[in-house]
């Protein structure tokens, strides 16, 4: 290792939960020369954030540093006490978490925030030169440097523009390191790709070492210079971005590439089976091998060391390069017949506007969705088609215009359907974490619409449970548990068990895979289409995740400010779009294929 | 809104509320809790078997008023010459039965208020919530009163009136939980299968506001005990010629110089019963905010 090129140098990283032995992040090392951009790639748990905390030698409550260190220069962070942290943090080493709206005090204006930093690490030789690093500051992010805009609280910006102002914050005093942590997360497509393009601007122009923590592979692989993937508290593998994306030599990081849906080129979503071991629950062995289709006997024996397998290319399998060779099978184009749209359609939207009171959010929508077809509905937050979604199940009332089922309209409220037509439609929630009753078990939730649309019989009853929960692929002993005994993904198959069960012939996804890890989606999505064709379900499938349209619609609308901009087949939409905002929703959303062939060419 | 903030479903909440049978196990964990528990069953031991082992009728002289203990009666006579041993053991029944009939008619109707108002919002709950303001201005106790002196003293008119002024205490605190609850989606998906209200109510909501309906139920029960004494005192007894603590501190708390037992029984018992019942709120309260966890877990 170089140490004298890098600007952090990681090495043999660990941390445990606090007084005991069990490891959270073990055996980490990577380094980071100066204007590099590092991406930390992993699902969640994976240990990537208590990483990223690390260098900045904080860990979170409950946890604590078991060995290692963290080199900036001659100096390891890991030995430095408080007072000494205070003081390079900022300085020589900054953080941009997650969530801007969390990180800004909304009391202080965003001007004193800017200046609190210079003044608590002496910047410069004056309040003049302060003032005039903090006008420089926002210029560096593209916002305005005017005083009144520095006068305002973070409450009057918008998400971007916070997230704007904790990238001033973090490269104020021009730090040789810099840490993300997700920024992006919460942020629209746009809004996203004006962040990244500042980050990786600042980061080339102060020759600053960026760590850029991330579930994303498609912006890490847009932004980043070379990237390592975690698992399980493990650093799996590291190498420059295109090499480890088209050549990975890792089992998961190829199934994590096969896990993201692709813009171009329609191709069957693989999700990964299983879940990742918890901390205290790891297995002996290669973590991955419980759900690793290359594991063998000797894999289970002794966790591999990470090795060289190309220049700069280091990876932790032990039969790395039968792997590398047998990158997954991909692009299966055509594999999906074209459905021709039927005649009536079962569910049709007539001149439907909703909002709240005087707001109204969805303006004078006219959708169709035919029998076994799925319509996505794109656009992002704000663009109305939640609202739009719950206006066709009832759950949101304050709407004009006409919903018709079969050619019936329907009533606002779902309480005032008869019974048939609220069996008939079925809608399943985003966040599995809130939809589930979790004083519930998961067979009384699953029972509950079979109980509410008359079948009486018992045995009868359980029978159908076993089916469904067989069907989305969760044990029948699953049927006993608590939600808060499942993870994310298994959540959310409840949820989808219970909207399937009653045998509904219209079924409504609000954004069903948005908070859930990428091999998860992969997964959510795969079992979706499936029970679409052979249900033959109608779908209306609400999403923000463009590329996602492509893994599960034959038909797409896209919409913006509650109004539907543009409606046609899924290559029509997706291949040559005629409305304006439709093509910059498609340029601005990350692509790993896109970024790998800019890669490549340049 | 109902656009939700990616942010906020990406992480599942970090504290999980814990589940009603899991707090009980907690708090019987605690020791205030099983200090309470062993206080209460002792009282409630005696009012319920008391009468069983008196050694004379609650009602027979034995001999003349206010004398100290003397052989054949073990805590003297009282203001009228009657065993104190006996009428003390003779006398609890009547203020548990009491209590704990005002504390379960208040939870009663206080739950089923509270979440009616949470769950309906608007006018419904301005309403409904305006006339529990309405009965809390009133001091419990005057309420009570105004209500026994008007009609008379009989039990069910003492439950009735204890119990009504527990019901907005009792709503405030349901209200109070149930409305984060209301809001989650899970409620959503009932209404759009189209569950009926009430097991809206109590099959979906109920189940989740437990926790802290545990804790005011030990307190409401804490001051029916004390409200149902202190109107026994004040004179208003369901039976003014039996036995009954409060109106035992009443009677004989003139002579208290002379011969203190006919107070010092009935007084300790109703301070015992509700030191234990305050006891075992706090231990539920306890486990339920996670105040006593021990540390090694983390």
């Amino acid at each position: 290792m170089s140490t004298s090129a890098s600007a952090i140098v990681v090495d043999r990283l660990r941390v445990v939960v606090r007084g005991t032995t069990r490891d959270i992040v073990d055996d980490v090392s990577f380094e980071i020369s100066p204007g590099e951009v590092l991406g930390l790639v992993g699902e969640s748990g994976s240990g990537k954030t208590t990483v990223g905390l690390a260098l900045l030698g904080h860990t979170r409550r409950g946890v604590q540093i078991g060995g290692g260190s963290v080199r900036m220069g001659d100096m390891d962070v890991l030995q430095l006490d408080e007072s000494e942290l205070e003081h390079i943090r900022g300085r020589l080493i900054s953080y941009v978490p997650q969530d801007p709206a969390a990180a800004l005090n909304p009391a202080l204006r965003i001007g004193t925030q800017l200046r609190e930093i210079l003044d608590a690490h002496n910047y410069g030789s004056g309040a003049d030169e302060r003032r005039e690093r903090v006008a420089e500051m926002m210029r560096e992010v593209a916002l305005p440097d005017q005083p009144s805009y520095l006068k305002r609280y973070p409450h009057e910006l918008s998400g971007g523009q916070q997230q704007r102002v904790g990238l001033a914050i973090a490269f104020a005093c021009r730090p040789r390191v810099i840490v993300l942590d997700e920024p992006t997360t919460g942020l629209d497509v746009t809004t996203q790709a004006h962040v990244l393009g500042t980050v990786r601007e600042l980061a080339a122009l102060h020759g600053t070492a960026a760590l850029y923590v991330s579930h994303d592979l498609a912006v890490v692989g847009t932004l980043a210079n070379r990237v390592a993937v975690m698992y399980a508290g493990r650093v799996v593998e590291v190498g420059p971005t295109l090499d480890l994306f088209r050549a990975s030599a890792h089992p998961y990081t190829q199934r994590l590439i096969a896990a993201i849906p692709h813009l171009t080129g329609s191709r069957d979503l693989v999700g990964i089976g299983g879940r990742a071991p918890s901390p205290g629950r790891r297995p002996s062995g290669c973590m991955f091998a419980p759900r690793c289709a290359f594991a063998q006997e000797r894999c289970t024996v002794a966790l591999p060391e990470l090795r060289p397998i190309a220049v700069g290319h280091n990876v932790r399998c032990v039969r790395a390069e039968e792997v590398r060779g047998h990158m997954l099978a991909r692009a299966s184009d055509g594999g999906r017949e074209e459905r021709a749209p039927e005649q009536e359609p079962i569910l049709a939207l007539t001149s439907v506007s909703a909002g709240y009171r005087k707001r109204m959010v969805v303006h004078d929508v006219t959708l169709q969705v035919a029998p076994r077809e799925c319509l996505a509905l794109v656009g992002e937050s704000g663009s109305g088609k939640t609202t739009l979604a719950r206006s066709v199940a009832g759950l949101h009332s304050d709407r004009t215009g006409q919903i018709t089922l079969n050619g019936v309209a329907l009533a606002n409220k779902s309480r005032d359907r008869p019974r048939e037509q609220r069996r008939t439609i079925q809608y399943v929630f985003q966040n599995p974490y809130g939809s589930l009753n979790p004083r519930r078990t998961i067979g009384h939730i699953v029972r509950q619409p079979l109980e509410l649309f008359g079948h009486t019989s018992g045995a009868e009853i359980d029978r159908k449970v076993g089916e469904m929960l067989d069907r989305v692929s969760l044990a029948s002993n699953y049927a006993d548990r608590y939600p808060e005994q499942l993870s994310g993904g298994e959540r959310q198959r409840v949820a989808i068990a219970r909207a399937l069960v009653c045998e509904p012939s219209v079924l409504v996804c609000d954004e069903v895979t948005s908070a859930l890890d990428v091999s998860v989606q992969a997964a959510i999505v795969e079992l979706l289409a499936a029970l679409q064709r052979d249900l033959g379900l109608a779908m209306l499938f609400v999403t923000h995740n463009l590329p996602l349209v492509r893994s599960i619609a034959q038909r797409v609308a896209v919409m913006s400010q509650g109004r539907i901009i543009e409606l046609g087949t899924v290559d029509q939409v997706l291949e040559s779009p005629q409305d304006p905002y439709t093509r910059r929703l498609l340029s601005d959303t990350p692509s790993l294929e896109v970024a790998l062939e800019t890669a490549q060419s340049s | 809104m109902a656009v939700l903030n990616p942010l906020v479903a990406q992480e599942p909440p970090l504290v999980q509320s814990k589940r009603p049978a899991g707090v009980l196990m907690g708090a019987l964990g605690l020791w205030r809790t099983r200090i309470g528990i062993a206080l209460v069953a002792f009282i409630a031991g005696i009012a319920i078997f008391g009468p069983l082992f008196g050694p004379h009728g609650p009602a027979d002289f034995m001999g003349l008023p206010n004398q100290l203990p003397f052989p054949g009666s073990r805590f003297g006579t009282d203001h009228l010459g009657q065993d104190v041993w006996s009428r003390f053991l003779d006398g609890g029944r009547t203020i548990l039965v009491l209590a704990t009939s005002a504390t379960v008619l208040g939870l009663v109707l206080g739950t089923s208020l509270g979440l009616l108002a949470a769950y309906s919002r608007g006018l419904l709950d301005d309403v409904i919530m305006r006339a529990m303001d309405v009965i809390l201005a009133f001091p419990q106790i005057l309420l009570a009163l105004v209500a026994i002196s008007t009609l008379g003293p009989s039990g069910w008119l003492m439950v009735l009136a204890v119990g009504l002024t527990n019901m907005p205490r009792v709503a405030r605190v349901t209200r109070g939980a149930a409305q984060p609850i209301v809001e989650r989606d899970f409620v959503a998906a009932a209404e759009a299968l189209g569950v009926p209200r009430w097991r809206i109510l109590f099959g979906e909501i109920l189940p989740n506001v437990l926790s802290p309906l545990m804790v005011e139920s030990s307190l409401r029960l804490t001051y029916s005990i004390g409200v149902i004494a202190a109107l026994a005192f004040l004179g208003f007894s369901t039976n003014p010629n039996g036995a009954d603590w409060g109106l035992m501190i009443q009677e004989n708390f003139i002579a208290l110089v002379v011969q203190p037992w006919g107070v010092v029984l009935p007084m300790t018992a109703v301070a015992l019963l509700t030191m234990g019942t305050g006891m075992i709120g706090d231990g539920i309260a306890r486990a339920a905010a996670g105040i006593d966890r021990s540390r090694s877990g983390e």
